[in-house]
């Protein structure tokens, strides 16, 4: 079974999707937990993954790669690396909670958890494709479930949100489909596959495509591509509607895994095949970093809506994420795809979190609420911890990952990063500000009898909260996952750069 | 040309003989059948094009042949896109017995005629001379304008037919034209003898471009490229919806069969019969008009979709836009070019009629051909909502469907060329993004919106299902198999060489 280990904990879900199709839409618990045992049975092969996965080899490991479309060169290519592996774990993860945090789910049903399951089977994909045509396909499968889930199950803007997201994705995607079709022609002998393109990547720099160098062409289109989805300023655009307008779980999933999709684009495509490109763009990817943490911070600070404010701080800390991968430090790399999985987390509790206290008082105002840490107490420990993890406390994970950023980071942009820190003390403001006005202070008469949280969004949240905790004191199992691949990686990309007299 | 020659030609024009026969038998058929039973003649023309689509298919087209002294050709190309328009006739029957529009009235004439233009388009494909050229385009011409005009007593349909037949007769007259300049300049009517004479002679490039465009209207109105495209949404929303279905598939993959072998035959550089050294004459660069014609259907043919309310016109509009990404591919004009351009034909069929039946179905349960009608149809059709977000999906182009990766094809064939195309794949990119919004604009009517649930769900008739699905499944299966469609489109760039 090692053998197709890839291929099922992707199509698993499909599979429960399918099944679902054919149930009676009265069914309501029959669909429920058939959600719940598909993602749960990922979950448990996401683990095995994990168990079985080789820690001291950088190679690619579980690999199913078969012919696929002979006349095109495609392969049906899967296999996994410390890239991979967190977030596959990630994706599992948070698909299994978000099932939970999908259950009040008042139209529809059928349709939410058959497209939900679709949504999962994408984004694992992604995670798992090294030919990049099926990387393509899978990307692009997730918008569909993604369009619709913003779209029928969404709030009052929906309609909007949904078709601005699935514009502007897709532009990125028409971008991303240009850079790969160029990358296939310069590539001799022309091949989609992840790993020939890597060893070819000498080569990019010195092809000519429109009279510029082909590895800078490329990488830029590629750039557009994965920028629009972490989000990357001035692409940011479309991430606070779609967030607000989405339902809590597909919120969940869209911070939580969506946005990783594009650093880990960056780190599974861009950096291992276009080496030298990668070394021209450093600096202004961190520039761009740098901007991601001080713009989302500042915009959550101006926040209104309490969703809106966890959004724009999903900027902010996709931000630490470029600047330590733009460092092209060990440190640095280690730190960013340690965020990404950090961020994927916390994140996924913000969003919950909001989505609890909006299912009960049907508004996100922060003005609005006032003193209600005395009627719920329970809720207002949780999310205290929940904030201070988002804003980096000691003792959670977060803290780890930024600190190794800037760490990555200061020998290479000192400035930058000088400034980037300043981030911490914005991330710290808006959090503790908002906290501090629905918590404390006096109660609003007017949720005297808010409930408190119950026991199914406990049980979301508390994995989360366990693993920021635990990762937070003792994070080397999850460095140790990755720190082989990304640290040769580094080295691939800097003795690339000697090649070339940068 | 002797008796004997012929008779050998015969034995290679045997499914246009079946086809002959089958017409003729449809016609006597219905003469014993009244108004009411006339639809019967349907099973009959369904059959006979059955027979056809399994003799093409065990036709023998290597080596490939000229028949008739040169005036068609029998080849692989020919064959593959024979094909496609027999089984596309197949389809447009089947959803003709379940449309509302052709109830309580006599159709026994409305399948012959169907059957006329199928063989008018299997000469159409084949045609290697300037006379079958036109006489086929005429032929499939005038069937067209017949059938447009079949609801008789719908002023809608009438304006069809008067309009199509003013275009159509104007656009062939300036065809003619250009024939007849080249004629001139070449005196010869075969188009390999023409391609002979231009390569040795030296003719001057503007006499040659204002020849190369006259031919493109008369081609061009075939196709429904811009600027030639100003007949099509009135025609598309007053002809019968399963005509408008079947022309917005058959006959426009036809003329780009005609339009590519022109081309590549009559201006091309040499008489090589090896395609990959194929280029264009060198004082006539037809791939840059080509291009400018591609962009600006593609372009034009999007931004006025948006702006339609009726089902029937934003596809007439979108059907423009899908004739500039296929003529991208007639640009490149090698063999991953042209099979592309046969790749997207082919999922262009199953995804375009598709969407036309659900509009048929929709019309008939519901009585509308606004989009704003198709409010909740989502939830009161399930099935039927499910496969029109399907093909719906395919014509913007959107993985997994088949409409994505034929797009694919197509520009994986413009970048191939490095620098040269890469703009126009780029071009080409963008209008994909642009389409996805008018497509959305159906699904979002069929979902989003306020949900007036039903009491009750619609069930299509079990025939009807079943053919959106035939037609559905394809689109989502057959690349994800290994993608036996690319290798038959590759193996049909096979063209018949003097």
């Amino acid at each position: 079974m090692e053998n197709y280990l890839l291929s099922i904990v992707t199509f698993l879900p499909i599979l429960g999707a399918l099944v679902i199709a054919f149930v009676p839409k009265e069914k309501l618990n029959v669909i429920k937990w058939g959600t719940a045992v598909t993602t749960g049975l990922q979950l448990i092969l996401a683990i095995w993954i994990l168990k079985v996965f080789n820690y001291s080899s950088a190679d690619v490991q579980l690999v199913e790669h078969y012919s696929w479309i002979p006349a095109f060169n495609i392969e049906y290519f899967m296999g996994v690396d410390g890239i991979s592996v967190p977030m596959i774990l990630l994706t599992a993860l948070l698909s299994f909670l978000a099932t939970f945090t999908s259950w009040n789910v008042d139209k529809a049903q059928k349709g939410y958890f058959a497209l939900f399951l679709l949504l999962d089977t994408g984004m694992m994909g992604v995670f798992v494709s090294l030919d990049f045509f099926l990387f393509y396909i899978f990307w692009e499968v997730m918008l569909l479930p993604m369009y619709f889930l913003i779209g029928i199950w969404g709030g009052p803007q929906r309609e909007y949100a949904a078709i601005k997201f699935f514009l502007y994705t897709l532009f990125g995607s028409v971008l991303l489909l240009l850079g790969m079709l160029a990358l296939y022609f310069v590539s001799e002998p022309h091949t989609f596959n992840m790993l020939i393109l890597a060893q070819q990547s000498a080569q990019f720099g010195k092809t000519l495509l429109l009279g510029m160098n082909a590895g800078h062409v490329i990488f830029i289109l590629l750039f557009v591509g994965f920028a629009i989805k972490v989000p990357i300023f001035p692409f940011h655009t479309w991430l606070p509607l779609a967030h607000v307008e989405a339902p809590t779980a597909i919120s969940v999933i869209l911070a939580g895994v969506l946005l990783k999709m594009g650093t880990y684009g960056f780190l599974r495509i861009s950096f291992p095949v276009l080496k030298e490109a990668t070394l021209w763009f450093a600096l202004p990817l961190a520039i761009l970093g740098l901007i991601n943490v001080i713009y989302g911070a500042m915009a959550a600070l101006a926040q209104r809506d309490l969703k809106k404010m966890v959004a724009y701080s999903s900027i902010s800390h996709m931000g630490f994420v470029l600047l330590g991968m733009a460092a092209l430090t060990s440190a640095g790399m280690n730190g960013a795809v340690f965020q990404m999985f950090n961020h994927g987390t916390t994140s996924a509790m913000l969003f919950m979190l909001v989505g609890v206290v909006y299912d009960r008082a049907h508004h996100r105002d922060i003005e609005g609420f006032g003193g209600i840490a005395k009627v719920v107490p329970i809720y207002a420990g949780v999310t205290a911890m929940a904030f201070f993890a988002g804003l980096g406390l000691p003792g959670f994970a977060g803290f780890i990952s930024e600190a190794l950023c800037f760490i990555g980071a200061f020998p290479v942009f000192t400035w930058i990063t000088i400034f980037a820190t300043l981030g911490i003390v914005l991330n710290a403001a808006y959090f503790l500000w908002s906290y501090q006005r629905v918590f404390l202070g006096e109660l609003n008469p007017k949720y005297e009898h808010l409930k408190e949280i119950n026991g199914r969004e406990l049980f979301a949240l508390i994995p989360l909260a366990i693993i920021t905790f635990f990762l937070g004191v003792y994070p080397t199992p999850m460095l140790h996952v990755m720190s082989g691949t990304l640290n040769h990686l580094v080295e691939a990309i800097r003795s690339a750069g000697m090649v070339a007299g940068l | 040309m002797n008796l004997n020659q012929i008779m050998a030609d015969l034995s290679y024009f045997i499914p246009e003989m079946v086809l002959t026969g089958i017409l003729l038998l449809v016609i006597l058929f219905d003469l014993f059948q009244k108004a009411e039973t006339s639809f019967r003649s349907a099973y009959l023309a369904m059959g006979g094009l059955a027979i056809v689509t399994v003799l093409l298919l065990t036709q023998n087209v290597s080596p490939a042949v000229g028949i008739f002294s040169n005036m068609l050709a029998v080849d692989g190309f020919a064959r593959f896109l024979k094909v496609i328009i027999s089984i596309g006739g197949i389809l447009v029957m089947w959803m003709s017995l379940n449309s509302n529009e052709l109830k309580q009235r006599r159709v026994g004439e409305y399948y012959v005629l169907i059957l006329t233009m199928v063989l008018g388009m299997f000469f159409l494909v084949s045609a290697t001379h300037l006379l079958s050229i036109y006489i086929s385009l005429e032929m499939v011409s005038i069937m067209s304008y017949l059938l447009s005009g079949y609801l008789k007593e719908q002023m809608r349909s009438n304006e069809a037919s008067v309009k199509y037949v003013v275009f159509g007769a104007f656009s062939s007259g300036i065809l003619l034209y250009g024939f007849s300049l080249l004629y001139g300049i070449t005196g010869s009517t075969n188009i390999y003898d023409i391609q002979a004479a231009l390569v040795a002679g030296t003719v001057s490039p503007s006499l040659l471009l204002l020849i190369m465009i006259m031919i493109m209207v008369g081609f061009g109105y075939k196709i429904a490229a811009v600027p030639f495209h100003f007949w099509t949404p009135d025609v598309y929303e007053g002809a019968p919806a399963p005509i408008t279905a079947f022309l917005s598939v058959s006959p426009k993959a036809a003329g780009f069969a005609v339009l590519i072998r022109f081309l590549n035959v009559a201006f091309s550089n040499a008489g090589n019969p090896n395609m990959a050294a194929w280029g264009a004459l060198p004082n006539l660069n037809w791939p840059a008009v080509i291009g400018v014609l591609a962009v600006l259907s593609m372009t034009v043919g999007n931004v006025i979709a948006i702006q339609q309310s009726n089902i029937k016109r934003m596809l007439a509009y979108s059907s423009i836009s899908h004739a500039g990404f296929m003529l991208l591919g007639v640009v490149v004009a090698d063999q991953t070019g042209i099979a592309a351009v046969l790749y997207y034909a082919s999922i262009y069929m199953l995804m375009n009629l598709g969407a036309f039946f659900v509009a048929i179905y929709v019309k008939n349960t519901f009585n509308t051909e606004e989009i704003e009608d198709y409010q909740s149809l989502g939830y009161k059709a399930p099935v039927v909502g499910v496969l029109m977000t399907i093909f719906m999906f395919s014509l913007a182009g959107i993985p997994p469907t088949g409409g994505f990766v034929a797009k694919f094809y197509l520009f994986r064939s413009l970048i191939e060329y490095g620098d040269l195309y890469f703009w126009l794949a780029l071009i080409g990119l963008i209008n994909g993004v642009i389409s996805l919004y008018y497509y959305m604009r159906v699904v979002k009517a069929m979902y989003f919106g306020k949900m007036d649930l039903p009491e009750h769900t619609y069930q299509a008739p079990l025939n009807v299902t079943i053919l959106l699905i035939l037609l559905a499944a394809p689109l989502l299966l057959s690349w994800m198999l290994g993608d036996p469609l690319s290798v038959y489109t590759h193996q049909a760039v096979q063209f018949f060489i003097h």
